[in-house]
Order: C-alpha cells, then structure tokens, then sequence
C-alpha cells in the first residue's frame, strides 16, 4: 500500500466558540481525483487552507506529501498548486508576465519558464489573449489562467477551491474535462471543492460530504447512495383530493383526512415514514408500493390526482445530508 | 642576454598580467553571486532568488504607479521651486552676511528662503510623510482585495519574504529618489552659483539625504502596519493620514496648551532661571515623540553647521564660545539620537506589522 498524498488526522480549527472543522479524518491517495463536497460554511476552504499552512489548525494533524503544513510549508508549497475561488492577478500585466512572475516565484530558469508558459497557456485556450492585461479577462479566462498558473510549477497535487464558481455551463464543463485529462495523463492528484453536486460527479473518483465541518461520509457516489439509503430506497409520491367535488373548496382535504390518509399509508407493509409536504403525501418505504398506494387511496374513496415513483438521485443525497447537517447544527 | 631578459619579464608580466585577470574575473564572479540580481543579468543562468522577484516586480509597479508618478512630480516641483527662492535670496547680501554661515554657501541652497517659499529642507519634512504613506498604505491589502494574497503565498516562498520584499522595494525606490533629488539640485546650484561644495558640505548632504530616507521610511513602515491590520485601503489610508495630521498639527498645540497649564507663572521665573530652562527641554523632549520635530531638529543641525545644540543654552554654556560652525563628525554626534530615534520607530512599526501578519490566516478574497 503506497503512503497516502494527503494525510489528515483528528484536524480540529475553532474560531473562537466556532467550530469550523471539527475533528476530520481523511486520506487522499496519489492520482485520486477527490471531491470535497458541502454548502457554504461548511469548512472546506478552511481545511484546504489548513492543508497549504496558511492557517494554523486548532488541533490534529496534517501530512502532504509527507511534510506537515505548518512547520515545513515551503516544501508543501513546493508540492502543491493551489487555485483559490476567484483567484486574482496583477491586472495590469499581461497573462504571461503573471505567469512568469509565479515561474520565477519558483526558480524555474526563464527560457524553461517561457517555454512551459506557452505551453500551458495553449493547454487552457488563452494563447491569443497572452499578451492582454489579465485586467481585461473575464472571469472564466481568469479561472483558466489560474489554472496554468498552478500547472506551471510542475505539482504532484492540485487543490481547487470552488474552480467552477461563475463560469457558465459550457466553460464549466471544458474546465473539468481539462482537470480530469492532466489528472489520468500525468497523474496529478486533485483535490477539488464545490458545492455543485453534478460537477463533481462528473469527474470525481471520490466524494466526501462536508457538513458543519465534518466529514459525514465519503466514498464513490454510488457507495454514498447505497449506504445513506439503506433503510429506505424507494419514495413514492402521491398527490391526493378528497372524493367530494361538491363542496366549495373542492378536493382539499381536511386536517381529518390527511390525519386518516397517513395512519392509512403507515400500515402498508414497508414503509418507512409517511409526511405530507406541499399538497402532496411522500412514502418513504423499503421495497417499492406504489401499486398498495395507489389501491389504499381508491379504496377508501379518496381521488388519486399524481403517483410517481422515485430512486434517489444525487439530489435527494445531497439534500439528505444538508437536513442533516442542519440537525447537527441545531443540537451542537 | 638583455633580450632574454627582457623577454623572462615580459613572460613573467604576462603571467601576473594574467593571474591578476583571472583574480578579477574570480572576484567580479562571487561578487555578481554575492549581488541581489535585481536586473535579470544574462551572466548567470540560475534564476533570481524568490525575494528579489518580488523586489522587482514592487519596484516596477511603483515606479510604473500614477501615485508615484504624481507624488514624484509634485516633490520635484517644490523642490526646484524652493531651490529658485534659495537662489534669491543667496543673491541678496544680507543673507551672506550672517555670521559662520556664509562659508557654507552650498548647504544654503537647502536651507535658505527668501520668504515666498518654505526651504527645501522643510518642504520635504512636510511631503516625506505623504509619499511614505502613500507607497505604504494599500501594501499587503490591496494584494488581499485583489485575489493575490493566497495566490503568492501558495507558491514556495516564506511568509516574511512578501513583507520585507514590499519593505525593501519601497525604500530602495525611495533611497532611489532622494539621492536622484539631492544631487540633481546640487548640479543646479552649482550650475547657478558656480562653487563647488567642499567635502564636509557633500558629507552633510549625504547624512541630510540618508536621514531623509529613514524619515520617510518610518511613515512606509506605519503605513504598511495600518496595511495589515485594515482590510480596506481607504481606512489605511485615512488613518494613516490622520496620525501625520495628528503628530505634525495637533501634537505640537496640545503640549504647549499642556505646558502653559502647569508652567510656573512668569513672576516666579525670574527668580529662579533655572525653571525656565527646565520647562523648555520638557517641551522639547515632549515634542521629540513626533517624528517630524526629530526630523527637523536634525535637519537644521546638519544643514547649518552653527547650530550646536538642540536644547536650550544657558548664558554660562554661551560665554566665551566662538560663534563657529561645527565639524561634521561633530554635527553628527548632534544628531546621533534623531537619527536612532527615527530608526527605532521605523522598525518598531516594522516590527508590529511583521507579528500581526505571520499569525494572520490568509483566505481568498
């Protein structure tokens, strides 16, 4: 077994009665493409600052590429290429002249500094705007030449906060081919954060969900699916009105009759949890019943205006967890 | 025999001749490895250290600036203005006939006002502040707002390197200017008066230019403090501005008010003298925390050789002394503790600024 890139142990960071991170542990392997995922807040630029040394951690213990962060940060740095969200340049010299001013940053000799600027401004599509003030790029251009700038000191690892922020659709998806085509063709190990859950389907090899600072679980999606919904695979929506049409609200149903409709769905065998949210009944259950749905609410004189079946997507993960997250929140 | 002679010392000279060569050519080399290479030189292929790069590229933007540029227009215009008036009133006997200063014609030229216009001397004491602050006071947070901060500080550099590079290159543009000024207004009044300056008077110029740059770097070095600690440049800048106003306006009005308050009154002063003089050197040591009184204190001592103390004299101290100007080494003893006292401030600013920007958690913007 080859000793993990990214080594974090019991990693802790509080600010002040804050926990932004609270007790992570995670491993990264060499050439793994790893998607950090999570809403806003949740600590996942803290922990990629903490895995740079620009941060001090509160408590734990981080290794990169077997140096720890803190106390050896140039030899991290050396390592690492880091692409801050909405990373900035000196606006008012060109593409190249940023690129070189990082080559230098790295003692790599000017003629090979030229050379591989050119080289990975062509990778990224931005050969014609080389010689532009990055003052007048546009966000995705910057987010690009980013990109060549953490390319261009060779790194074994790249980290990307949030790189897809504000680009739109088609510039999203050039970017993430980009990442996962250097990541198979020279075996760079990404660690790449977001909170849009297709993007990093898309090219993640593994995912971990990021909630209030801990890592509530991680694995490829698929694993991630079967294990959070283990107990309940199957959700079957259905919406419902009441049989007599005559009354003046016609089809609401009463408080009585949600009441009885749910104590109804409940002793269906299999189901799980029954709650009625925005005019509509969901079952949770653990094998699919959508036909004892249906015949329960005909059979008591109810009208069936929608059944539909639903798998777990990536969605209801995702939401799954933040309802989680907000729950952890609520009794920390 | 002569020939073969001639010809073994001609050899043995080449030999020397070559030896002493190849010792230069050794010594230049450790001497260009030994230099911050702030040129990209073609001598050497291995790249410039980290630290310099970041030298460069500040002094480039800073000299590329339209705040400098404006800043250094509006320093030279004053200058060149006041050096007009100096050259005025030079013309005019009455000034050279004060005294021991007649022989220091030179030095005049920085000190000397025919009234429309304050001196060279106290113009820079004035504008000094303004370009400190002005070079200083967005250093690190503009870098910050702008995105740049975690970029540069990801790549393999030391922390401190982005702030003594900042340091380094503000001053350097800094000594850079000062020299430039002092002697291209050296060149004009020699052009103008025709006398060359004697050695003590270049040696006094050097110090003023030398105590010039510390003066300012100690207003760099605030500004780059209140650049740490203030996310947003506008505040930097303001506060920054409002402890010159403070130091150079208010402080001055506030220990005199001070001072009258609990001065014993003026009818017991003439029995004991000797109050008076202790009261002055209390106001003058309360004015020193100003750096601007520093600097001017030490100004006039450098600039005009007759003055031979800072505090008051006594008539006892007077009596029998020979109105002579003082020599160099002498008029720099004077100065001595201005001179350390600037220092000192420059780097405990430096100092502050250091602590609160290692400790300081760097995010994007």
């Amino acid at each position: 077994m080859q000793e993990p890139i990214i080594k974090i142990t019991a990693l802790s960071k509080r600010y002040g009665e804050l926990k932004a991170v609270d007790n992570l542990d995670l491993t990264i392997d060499k050439g793994e493409v790893f998607g950090l995922l999570g809403p806003n807040g949740a600590g996942k630029s803290t922990t990629i600052l903490m895995l740079l040394g620009l941060t001090e951690p509160s408590q734990g213990n981080v290794r990169v590429c077997g140096f720890d962060p803190t106390s050896r940060p140039l030899e991290v740095k050396k390592r690492v290429g880091y692409l801050p969200d909405d990373v900035g340049f000196y606006d008012d010299r060109s593409g190249l002249e940023n690129l070189l001013f990082t080559a230098q940053l790295n003692r790599i000799p000017k003629a090979d500094a030229l050379r591989r600027a050119g080289q990975l401004l062509d990778q990224v599509g931005l050969t014609a705007d080389a010689q532009k003030r990055t003052g007048t790029y546009s966000r995705g251009m910057r987010q690009r030449l980013g990109l060549a700038d953490v390319l261009i000191k060779n790194p074994p690892v790249i980290i990307l906060d949030e790189p897809t922020l504000g680009i739109d659709p088609q510039g999203v998806r050039e970017f993430l081919d980009l990442i996962v085509r250097l990541s198979k063709e020279q075996g760079i190990t990404v660690l790449l954060s977001s909170h849009h859950l297709h993007q990093v389907q898309q090219v993640c090899d593994r995912v971990g969900l990021f909630v209030g600072g801990r890592l509530i679980a991680d694995g490829n999606i698929d694993a991630l699916s079967t294990r959070l919904f283990a107990m309940e695979p199957f959700m079957v929506e259905a919406g419902v009105s009441a049989a007599d049409t005559s009354a003046t609200d016609a089809g609401a149903l009463s408080q009585h009759d949600i009441d009885v409709l749910t104590g109804l769905f409940r002793d269906i065998p299999d189901v799980r949890s029954v709650s009625y949210t925005g005019e509509l009944f969901r079952i949770a259950c653990r094998q699919d019943q959508t036909p004892a749905v249906a015949r329960t609410v005909i059979d008591h004189g109810y009208l069936l205006t929608l059944l539909q079946k639903k798998r777990y997507g990536l969605d209801e993960i995702y939401h799954r967890y933040f309802e989680n997250g907000k729950n952890y929140g609520k009794t920390a | 025999m002569a020939k073969l002679l001639d010809g073994s010392a001609a050899s043995s000279l080449r030999a020397i001749r070559a030896s002493a060569a190849r010792e230069i050519r050794t010594t230049a080399a450790r001497v260009i490895r030994l230099l911050p290479r702030a040129a990209h030189s073609p001598l050497t292929s291995r790249p410039k250290h980290p630290f310099w790069v970041i030298v460069s590229k500040e002094m480039g933007d800073h000299i590329r600036s339209w705040r400098f540029i404006i800043l250094l227009s509006l320093i030279a215009l004053t200058c060149f203005g006041s050096l007009y008036t100096a050259l005025n009133s030079i013309g005019t006997p009455k000034a050279t006939g004060t005294g021991g200063n007649a022989s220091f014609f030179f030095l005049q030229l920085f000190t000397a006002t025919d009234g429309t216009l304050p001196s060279f001397a106290i113009f820079l004491n004035f504008l000094g502040p303004l370009l400190g602050i002005a070079m200083g006071f967005d250093a690190v947070n503009s870098e910050l707002n702008r995105g740049t901060l975690s970029r540069l500080l990801s790549q393999p550099i030391h922390r401190d390197y982005l702030l003594n590079a900042k340091c380094m290159a503000s001053l350097l543009v800094i000594a850079g200017l000062f020299l430039a000024l002092t002697l291209v207004t050296t060149g004009l009044g020699l052009l103008v008066i025709g006398i060359p300056p004697t050695p003590a008077e270049f040696i006094r110029l050097l110090a003023f230019t030398l105590l010039t740059i510390v003066y300012v770097g100690f207003w760099l070095n605030m500004a780059i403090l209140f650049s740490v600690r203030f996310r947003q440049p506008a505040t930097s800048a303001l506060t920054a501005i409002a402890v010159w106003l403070f130091l150079t306006v208010f402080y001055p009005i506030l220990i005199r008010l001070a001072v009258k308050a609990f001065a014993p009154d003026p009818s017991s002063m003439a029995i004991f003298p000797a109050s008076i003089s202790g009261s002055e050197r209390t106001v003058l040591d309360m004015l020193r925390f100003a750096p601007g009184q520093l600097y001017s204190d030490a100004t006039t001592t450098l600039l005009m050789p007759v003055v031979r103390s800072l505090g008051p004299l006594s008539m006892d101290q007077v009596a029998g002394a020979i109105p002579n100007p003082l020599p160099v080494g002498e008029s720099i003893v004077i100065v001595w503790p201005q001179l350390t006292g600037l220092i000192a401030a420059a780097t405990a600013c430096f100092a502050l600024s250091y602590r609160s920007f290692m400790r300081k958690e760097i995010r994007p913007r």
